[in-house]
């Protein structure tokens, strides 16, 4: 395959629940082999629709996409044999052991036993899960299960992997180490790697390029290190003793190139902000106010997704957090 | 990139399976694993039919309302106007004719008997119930998910679930007999060796029929509530408007018109037949077609419902 050609092609996906609630609206985009795709958006944006889209999971309103040139309507079976994909819940079955699991997946694909087996035991070395293979999956800790879940998606050899959320509801540590994993089974495998995470960090340190989407739509799409300069610069963020609107003021400094009242603090954006801050408080006390607090940020994902989906990423995680614990309630009611 | 740095030993590219059903023992394995791997299930699984057969078995002992000991004593003018012979004769007459009702009633002379066979369906309802259960169970555990995103074919999903209720069907059916026979089943004139292996063919029939039903309906659920509803509002008409605990015949004409239609009354006719009646097997192919059939468009029904509504 020709290594510029586009992996993943997207062009006026759309999803209607219900013929009312628009899921996902008309996006476009595409993903190139061999990149690590980053998809990010709060809580119900459009993300697990889009990716249940791509692995032919959920059927399309309007739009196409193809993968590796298959159609995901029209040649569902072929995408689907050429995908890999990484739910976001724990879908191994807790009564069988890691090694079932994993021979499971593999007689879904229809790869025969002779071959599943030796590849099974493979995975399940490289993703360190040897010395536990015999146990039943109840007894897996949870990056252990994640582990699991991506020896599994990684069972038919896949070109495009999937993953939705893979560090959900596990620790900083695990979160690490499953993102190492990740990469090192991208470097074995040679695969183009599409992948939803509400961890900017990660996305940031691991992503080649990022798509945000909100209310589903996307609203900008670029490497992390463009997407943060697009914001123009850095940001500090102020507040006043008085009630006052101070934006007049502001916008006559050097270097400020927008200024923006949030609640009672303002939002400046400048080109340099280590010369802007001192000239701001200077300019303030002449006119009279004073500055309670300041702080200046050089731009991180947060703040370029704060700026495309006016909201910052904690108050969704929060909400992801209660979706998980009570997904792993559900899980334990079966025990 | 780095798509040929560190390749794997085995390099073979994963070959695509051309069988259209491939997967389907893997997932109906997997369902009987969860089964006969859980000894407490499993277990439960047989205590429970014995339960039914010593205590409903056993309780409803419809033959002794018909004993001589439970008749009233002839009244004493009657007695008085016939001879000795006379008296002896209308007494034998009497006696006989408590499994002479019972026979033209139920086709054999022990109810315990006609009941326990009832029970075969009993059991293969609960068992087949519970398949519209795990179907939920998959979607809320994101098994499901899993499974529809690999290429196996939707009704494949669908005919896995159906087979292993149809299986674990089967040998409850198995183990229904086995304990009715210990506790005094009385095997009729039909009975052969070969009589066990049709009523498993008929019980599995029945229970592809019955699961793809169940199955069907909880198709695009994911609550638990639902499913648990509908098998209480389903199981009982069911059971009460067929053969399985009374013979339809005498039952009145709108229950009884209910009941002609049922499946398990079919089902039940060929089970009793083969095992406990004694009057030949005419009769036997109406069964096997009808409950054929039955199982044959239910299960197609549920397969094309899965292609419709069996995603996300």
């Amino acid at each position: 395959m020709n290594q510029a050609e586009n992996v993943i092609e997207v062009e006026g996906l759309t999803k209607v629940f219900n013929h009312s609630l628009t899921a996902v609206d008309h996006i476009d985009f595409s993903v190139k082999h061999g990149e690590i795709f980053g998809f990010l958006g709060p809580n119900g944006a459009g993300k697990t629709t889009t990716i249940s889209m791509l692995i032919t999971v959920l059927k399309p309103t309007s739009g196409t996409a193809t993968i590796l040139g298959g159609d995901i309507a029209k040649q569902s079976l072929d995408v689907r044999n050429a995908i890999g994909v990484v739910p976001q819940e724990y879908t191994a079955d807790e009564d069988l052991t890691g090694y079932e699991n994993i021979l499971l997946c593999a007689d879904l694909y229809g790869i025969p036993r002779s071959i599943s087996k030796k590849r099974a035991l493979d995975l399940l070395q490289l993703v360190e899960l040897t010395a536990f293979k015999d146990k039943r999956v109840q007894t897996y800790s949870g990056g252990m299960r994640r582990r699991l879940e991506l020896a599994c998606g990684l069972i038919n050899r896949p070109k495009v992997l999937f993953l939705d959320e893979p560090t959900l509801g596990l620790d900083v540590q695990t979160r690490a180490a499953t993102w190492n994993y990740v990469k090192m089974l991208k470097k074995q495998f040679g695969m183009t790697l599409f992948l939803t995470t509400h961890y900017l960090e990660e996305a940031d340190a691991l992503c080649d390029r990022i798509a945000i989407i909100d209310h589903g739509k996307i609203v900008v799409i670029g490497t992390p290190s463009a997407l943060k300069d697009s914001l123009g610069g850095d940001i500090i963020t102020l507040s006043i003793q008085k009630d006052a609107d101070i934006t007049d003021i502001i916008s006559e400094i050097e270097h400020v190139k927008e200024v923006k009242k949030e609640n009672a603090s303002y939002i400046i954006k400048s080109s340099n902000g280590e010369l802007t801050a001192p000239l701001i408080i200077e300019a303030l006390r002449k006119n009279g106010y004073v500055v309670t607090k300041l702080s200046l940020t050089k731009p991180t994902l947060n703040e370029v997704y704060l700026q495309y989906t006016g909201k910052s990423m904690r108050d969704a995680e929060e909400s992801r957090e209660n979706v998980f614990k009570q997904r792993a309630a559900v899980r334990r009611a079966r025990q | 990139m780095s798509q040929n740095k560190t390749a794997p030993a085995d390099v073979e590219e994963t070959q695509v399976s051309k069988n259209r059903f491939h997967g389907l023992w893997a997932l109906t394995h997997r369902d009987l694993k969860k089964w006969y791997q859980n000894p407490v299930v499993f277990i439960l699984g047989i205590i429970q039919p014995v339960l039914w057969l010593a205590l409903l078995g056993k309780a409803m002992n419809i033959g002794a309302i018909f004993s001589s000991a439970s008749m009233p004593p002839m009244p004493q003018q009657l007695v008085a106007t016939l001879t000795a012979q006379q008296q002896q004769l209308l007494s034998g007459w009497l006696g006989g004719l408590q499994s002479q009702i019972m026979t033209s009633t139920f086709n054999t002379g022990d109810y315990f008997s006609f009941m326990a066979m009832g029970m075969v369906a009993f059991v293969t309802v609960f068992t087949t119930a519970f398949t519209g259960m795990s179907v939920v169970w998959d979607r809320r555990l994101g098994f499901m998910n899993k499974v529809l995103s690999t290429p196996v074919a939707r009704s494949t999903i669908v005919v896995s679930k159906v087979i292993s209720a149809a299986i674990r069907s089967v040998f409850q059916a198995a183990i229904v007999t086995v304990i009715a026979y210990l506790l005094g089943l009385q095997l009729g004139a039909n009975f052969t060796v070969f009589s066990v292996l049709g009523v498993f063919a008929i019980v599995f029939l029945i229970g592809i029929g019955l699961s793809s039903m169940f199955t069907a309906i909880t198709l695009r659920t994911t609550r638990m509530e639902t499913p648990q509803a509908i098998f209480n509002l389903v199981t009982l008409p069911l059971m009460f408007a067929s053969s399985a605990y009374f013979p339809t015949n005498l039952m009145p004409s709108w229950l009884k018109a209910i009941a002609d239609v049922n499946p398990i009354s079919y089902t039940l006719d060929a089970v009793r037949r083969l095992m406990i009646f004694s009057n030949g097997y005419s009769g036997l192919v109406t069964d096997f077609v009808y409950v054929g059939a039955f199982a044959a468009v239910v299960t197609a029904i549920c397969i094309v419902l899965s292609w419709r509504f069996l995603n996300k």
